[in-house]
């Protein structure tokens, strides 16, 4: 056990530096295939929390400045929301039916 | 110099690394994979990984059926340091109207015949397999416990780290921007890098087969196809199958990380390679889903995205040569390519090096358009 093992990156999916730092010794160049690998930045925050420290982590290793590490596309939503609201929702396009 | 290689395989999806690792697995030197992205970046990356064997038609039942024997091992056969995670929960197929029900008697048939151990189960028996299931206006189900999902990028990292160690190079950030076709043979390939002389040409390219057919002078009737899925906040175990609709179009499952996927065949789709997001998509899954599975209404969803289905006329993939000397055709999966993958890798790799396919594929060459051969599956979301 180091620092690297104690050190979390990515709260919400409970996951260490180590876990990255493998995930980049494994060849990853990216932050999307490293999100892919370990789920980094899939959790409920989207990333907002990891996606910074991953990225830090990624400019050190592969020794390229912050400004060239591609970001991880955003996916929507911004905040959870339930089923039964989604399922509630009118939306302009009207009520598609497909069965 | 120029470089050489035997074999090019383009695109790094599930498909072209489990070809690659089986050229190589049957002694085929200087085997190379080149990918624009990253692996799994395409429409592998983004897909349910969902595996049944509950179809319609001979082929895709055997497809599957041999596939899901080699997912049961994977494992091991690839001695992949990691887990493929391929559960075993089943898949509950549940029918709403009574074409849906007669067609599933004739699939039942048909896959017990093969061996598949399907069965139909009244909506009673259904509860108890998924006990959160409505069954308003339900008239039955099949279930067949041996069908499942996996992860697909540990299924393309195990076949691309296999692949490595059997010698294949495998580029990423690598994309083919042409193909060489003199006196109608191949010679080589085009990329952002520099050029490839080769004499073999796998186009394993997704949802831009069609545009890599176009570069070796082939035109391939398939096109891409936009499908969205939403995935839920993790919550504890309480959905064991892959439960799915035909004639609503949707299918949902909860993944061992405990993320509920649910995804929606929409025929008013984008057809293009967009990998975007609507809002009309989750309005409509959220409602067929909470629908037919009630409690889930309560989950929260956290995320949404989006990839490539590549459809060709008859839903049914187009495997084989194709075009100039030395092309090969891997594609028009029609969204369910994943799941056969071990078996079209072994079957793509047989025909390129000459040899004997563990299936018989010859029915699903180009050459069945022109026939009128066509195997239409009736059984596809
Ligand atoms: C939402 C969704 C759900 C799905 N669910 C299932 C399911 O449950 N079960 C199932 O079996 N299937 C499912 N599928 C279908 C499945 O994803 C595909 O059939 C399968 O992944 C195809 O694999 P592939 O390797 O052929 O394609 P891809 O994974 O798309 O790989 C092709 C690769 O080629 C690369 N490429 C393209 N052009 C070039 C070029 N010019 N140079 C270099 N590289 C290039 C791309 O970047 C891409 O990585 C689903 C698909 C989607 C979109
Ligand atoms: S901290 Fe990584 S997804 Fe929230």
């Amino acid at each position: 056990m180091d620092d690297r093992d104690t050190t979390i990156i990515c709260r919400c999916e409970d996951l260490t530096l180590r876990d990255v730092q493998r995930a980049i010794d494994s060849g990853c160049k990216t932050l999307d295939e490293i999100k892919r690998l370990t789920r980094c930045g899939m959790g409920p925050c989207q990333g907002r929390t990891c996606r910074p420290l991953v990225s830090a982590q990624l400019s050190r290793v592969l020794k390229m400045h912050p400004s060239e590490i591609t970001m991880t596309r955003f996916r929507p939503p911004t905040k959870p929301i339930k089923l039964k609201a989604l399922a509630l929702l009118k939306t302009e396009a009207g009520d598609e039916d497909h069965d | 110099m120029t470089e050489r290689a035997q074999i090019v395989i383009i695109g790094g999806g599930v498909i072209g690394c489990a070809i690659a690792y089986n050229l190589a697995l049957s002694g085929a030197d200087d085997v190379m994979i080149l990918e624009q992205s990253y692996l799994a970046s395409g429409s592998t990356g983004r897909c349910g990984a969902g595996v049944r064997q509950q179809w319609g038609t001979r082929m895709n039942c055997i497809l599957s059926r041999e596939s899901v024997r080699r997912f049961e091992t994977l494992n091991d056969t690839l001695d992949y340091p990691g887990d493929i995670e391929f559960k075993q929960r089943g898949y509950l197929m549940v029918a709403h109207s009574q074409k849906e029900w007669d067609q599933f008697q004739e699939n039942l048939k048909l896959q017990n015949e093969l061996g598949i151990p399907s069965q139909a189960l009244s909506p009673q028996e259904a509860t108890e397999i998924v006990p959160i299931l409505n069954t308003e206006g339900l008239l039955g189900a099949t279930f067949c416990p041996t069908d499942g999902h996996c992860n697909p990028f540990y299924v393309t990292d195990a076949y691309a780290q296999a692949a490595r160690r059997l010698g294949v190079q495998i580029r990423t950030q690598c994309q083919v921007t042409g193909i060489d076709v003199k006196q109608g043979k191949i010679r080589g390939v085009q990329t952002e890098d520099g050029y490839i002389s080769t004499p073999i040409v796998i186009n394993a390219a997704g949802a831009f087969s069609q545009h890599v057919a176009v570069m070796a002078e082939v035109e391939i009737p398939v096109y891409s196809e936009r499908h969205q899925i939403l995935a839920t906040e993790p919550v504890a175990p309480t959905l064991d199958p892959m439960v799915i609709s035909l004639s609503r179009h949707i299918y949902c499952q909860q993944v061992p990380h405990g993320s509920f996927l649910m995804g929606l065949g929409d025929p008013d789709e984008l057809k293009s390679t967009d990998t975007g997001h609507s809002w009309q998509f989750l309005h409509n899954i959220a409602r067929h889903v909470t629908e037919l599975l009630p409690p889930l209404g309560e989950l929260r969803m956290v995320r949404q995205w989006s990839g490539s289905y590549n459809i060709s006329p008859d839903s049914q993939p187009i495997l084989g040569k194709g075009g100039p000397e030395g092309f090969f055709l891997a594609c028009g999966f029609s969204g369910h390519g994943f799941m056969i993958a071990p078996v079209v890798g072994e079957a793509l790799a047989a025909l390129v090096l000459g040899e004997e396919p563990p299936v018989r594929i010859s029915q699903l060459d180009l050459g069945r358009f022109a026939r009128g051969d066509l195997i239409r599956e009736p059984s596809v979301v």
